[in-house]
């Protein structure tokens, strides 16, 4: 029988196992281990599982992917910055190829004190003790087997720390540059940022093909917001179509903390994003947006889990899908409120605009709510572009096609126009505005 | 300029327009009223090109052409227009930028330059000016949650933006204040011109003793059954559609 998905990936932790960052560090040691027996114990989610009834990785058995060791990248043309930095602008860079930080590509020049953007294997080098307190704590390889895998493989990813009060004013941008190759490279990068009391920064996740074959990313972004601290994180996604693209951010807020994420899967071919936070303790308020745009057979599914582990805790999430083509859109929004987890704000939108009749969406929201005094409101609509909007441009003089490129840019409004930096919502309103396929209409 | 002959319309199977005639030359203003459900705003929609709505005989002809063979904005681009009974809302495009991609839509296709951001706001500013309509309505998204009379306000500022040739106002005066009422008479008497033609839809003689139309056509039963003067819009004030209902039943041949 051929080689399945399971062994091979436990294939690629003998091949990796001698050159993975922290084989010094026992506890690194023993979590790498854990990792690799929840994996064998669990082998890649199948439909079988409720929270993948709609995602099926089965092609992810026969494909024989590669692992990517750090010491076998190659180096990449510097022009090839050029593009992918106009979408965020000025900018902290660090940039990643298959999953290894590329220090020569990256641009960390006036970071202001207090601020720290380097390596997750360097640090793991540096300051292993740092580290320890953090890696691996917010996510759960017996719970998701992806978290599992990546615990087991990755070799290198950003740790971003910021001192008490620090405030980033630039945003950070993380590009994760994945090649090509043949057979196929699997990469599995870690994101680590620790924000502690009052900081506050911008970090911007993106993900980016070089060429448009087959490839697999496994990432996970655990993020820790301390007292009265602020992130923005942006995960902007410009895979390629035939490219796998699994994802996760976990993300613990404490007292008066805020977090905002917004997601814009503007290609892959398919996509998953899990996301977690957790609201530990009160005052904490976070804010969750998506924007999603899948077309031909691209497939794009958002989880989403929102944990009100504590009393005065708000929640916001909005969702937005484009689906063209015979695109498939899944977003599940699951909002827990723990039984002593009073005076509440859920709030949970998700709303689909279906420009072809052959595109699909699933969407569903999960509530789990003990406690009594919460104000929770959720709301999912799937349709189509107003025939009546349309035709009033049109009397206007604007034709079809544009009329319809322009009320699409109207429905991602809402989403684009919370982004918190202007090149990047620049960028991605353009996106919307010409990502009709002008033959389409 | 515009030629309507024999037209009938159907919308869902149900035939409104039966047999309507109406003959616009270029400078004059004529005024069609009607009772509820006659097919004025049908016919608005018609000359538009609402595609909804099926011709199933007669022709329509603008400056010559065959205006039922163009798309909507086909005919806008040629200097049609139709200020809504009910204007759309459009959430998450601003006022601005929809107004100012409907005119660049219009210059280029009259092979003129496409007009930039700051000299849009200054001739968008003129025409706010001149229709008393606060500057605030540009940056908001295009009549959402306007009240009935802004959104009536905003479509004559689209008209004084985009200066077409036949402006078509659809019942424009109703929901509008009386201060507003003269406003938009005044918006409408600056399009004035021998070039220009204008069709006003109405329930009240209030408006066309502000734009005074040189023919008052009564509209029933998806035809034109009545058409005079000035004096008709007042009698039809006074005493209401019955009479004409009666003239009709009796044979009486529409004027
Ligand atoms: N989609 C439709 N299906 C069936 N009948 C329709 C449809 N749309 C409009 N109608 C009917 O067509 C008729 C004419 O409507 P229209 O809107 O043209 O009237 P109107 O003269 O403008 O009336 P009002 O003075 O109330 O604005 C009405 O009886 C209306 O119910
Ligand atoms: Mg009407």
């Amino acid at each position: 029988m051929s080689e399945g998905a399971r062994e091979r990936f436990l294939r690629h932790f003998e091949e990796l196992q001698a050159v993975l960052p922290g084989s010094d560090q026992p506890w690194l040691v023993r979590m790498r281990e854990s990792a690799v027996q929840s994996f064998r114990d669990q082998g890649l989610p199948t439909p079988k599982l409720e929270d993948w009834r709609f995602t099926n990785l089965k092609a992810l058995e026969t494909l024989d992917f590669r692992a990517v060791a750090a010491s076998s990248v190659p180096n990449v043309p510097d022009n090839v910055l050029d593009g992918p930095r106009g979408a965020v602008g000025d900018a902290h860079l660090i940039v990643l190829v298959d999953g290894i930080v590329d220090a020569a590509l990256s641009d960390l020049k006036s970071l202001p004190d207090g601020v720290q953007i380097r390596s997750l294997a360097a640090s793991i080098t540096t300051e292993p003790e740092k580290l320890e307190n953090y890696l691996g704590k917010l996510d759960d390889p017996k719970l998701r087997a992806l978290s599992a895998l990546n615990q087991a493989l990755f070799q290198d990813g950003v740790f971003i720390e910021l001192e008490a009060h620090a405030v980033l004013e630039r945003p950070v941008h993380i590009l994760c540059l994945q090649r090509s190759g043949d057979p196929p490279t699997a990469v599995h990068p870690r994101n680590l940022i620790v924000a502690h009391a009052g900081s506050s920064a911008t970090i911007v996740e993106h993900h980016l093909r070089m060429s448009p074959t087959q490839a697999l990313v496994n990432t996970v972004t655990e993020v820790f917001v301390e007292e009265g601290a602020h992130i923005e994180h942006i995960k902007l996604q410009e895979e390629s179509d035939s490219a796998f693209h699994l994802a996760a951010l976990f993300v613990k807020q404490a007292r008066d903390s805020r977090f905002r994420s917004h997601s814009l899967a503007l290609d892959g071919g398919l996509t998953r994003f899990d996301i977690h936070a957790v609201l530990a303790e009160p005052g904490a308020e976070c804010r969750l947006n998506g924007l999603y745009a899948p077309q031909n057979d691209e497939h794009i599914d958002h989880h989403t889990t929102v944990e009100h582990a504590a009393p005065h805790t708000n929640s916001f999430e909005l969702y937005k899908g484009i689906l063209d083509g015979s695109a498939k859109g899944i977003f599940h929004g699951r909002i827990h409120v723990r039984p002593d987890a009073q005076k509440i704000n859920a709030m949970q939108t998700n709303r689909n605009l279906l420009l072809s009749d052959r595109a699909s969406v699933n969407t569903k929201p999960q509530l789990e709510i003990y406690a009594d005094d919460v104000r929770c409101s959720h709301g999912a609509a799937i349709g189509q572009l107003d025939e009546d909007a349309l035709f009033y441009l049109r009397t206007r003089g604007i034709d079809a096609a544009e009329a319809k490129s322009l009320l699409t840019f109207a429905f991602a409004n809402e989403v684009t126009a919370e982004l918190p930096i202007d090149t990047l919502r620049r960028y991605t309103e353009s996106f919307v505005m010409d990502w009709l396929p002008r033959s389409n209409v | 300029m515009l030629e309507i002959r024999n037209l009938h319309a159907e919308i869902g199977g149900k035939e409104i327009l039966r047999g309507l005639d109406l003959h616009v030359r270029p400078g004059e203003v004529h005024a069609i009223m009607g009772p509820n459900g006659s097919g004025k705003s049908t016919l608005a929609n018609v000359l538009a090109g609402q595609p909804d709505y099926e011709v199933t005989a007669g022709e329509v002809l603008y400056h010559g052409k065959n205006l039922l063979e163009m798309p909507a904005e086909e005919r806008a681009r040629e200097g049609v227009f139709l200020a809504f009974q009910y204007p759309v809302e459009i959430p998450g495009i601003t006022n601005a930028y929809f107004m100012r991609t409907s005119l660049n839509a219009q210059r280029k296709h009259r092979g003129e330059e496409e007009i930039d951001a700051v000299d849009f706001l200054s001739l968008v500013r003129e025409k706010m000016k001149l229709i008393e309509m606060d500057e605030k309505f540009l940056n908001r998204s295009v009549n959402e949650g306007f009240s009935g009379g802004e959104k009536k306000r905003n479509e004559v500022l689209q008209m004084a933006l985009l200066d077409p040739m036949l402006a078509i106002l659809d019942e424009t005066d109703s929901g509008l204040d009386i201060d507003a009422l003269r406003i938009v008479a005044n918006g409408v008497n600056t399009l004035r011109s021998e070039k220009h033609a204008v069709l006003v839809i109405t329930h009240y003689q209030r408006l066309l003793s502000y734009l005074v139309p040189d023919v008052t056509h009564v509209l029933m039963g998806g035809r034109i059954v009545k058409s005079g003067d000035r004096s008709l819009a007042e009698k039809l004030e006074e005493s209401g559609y019955g009479w004409i209902e009666e003239e009709v039943a009796k044979g009486g041949a529409p004027a």
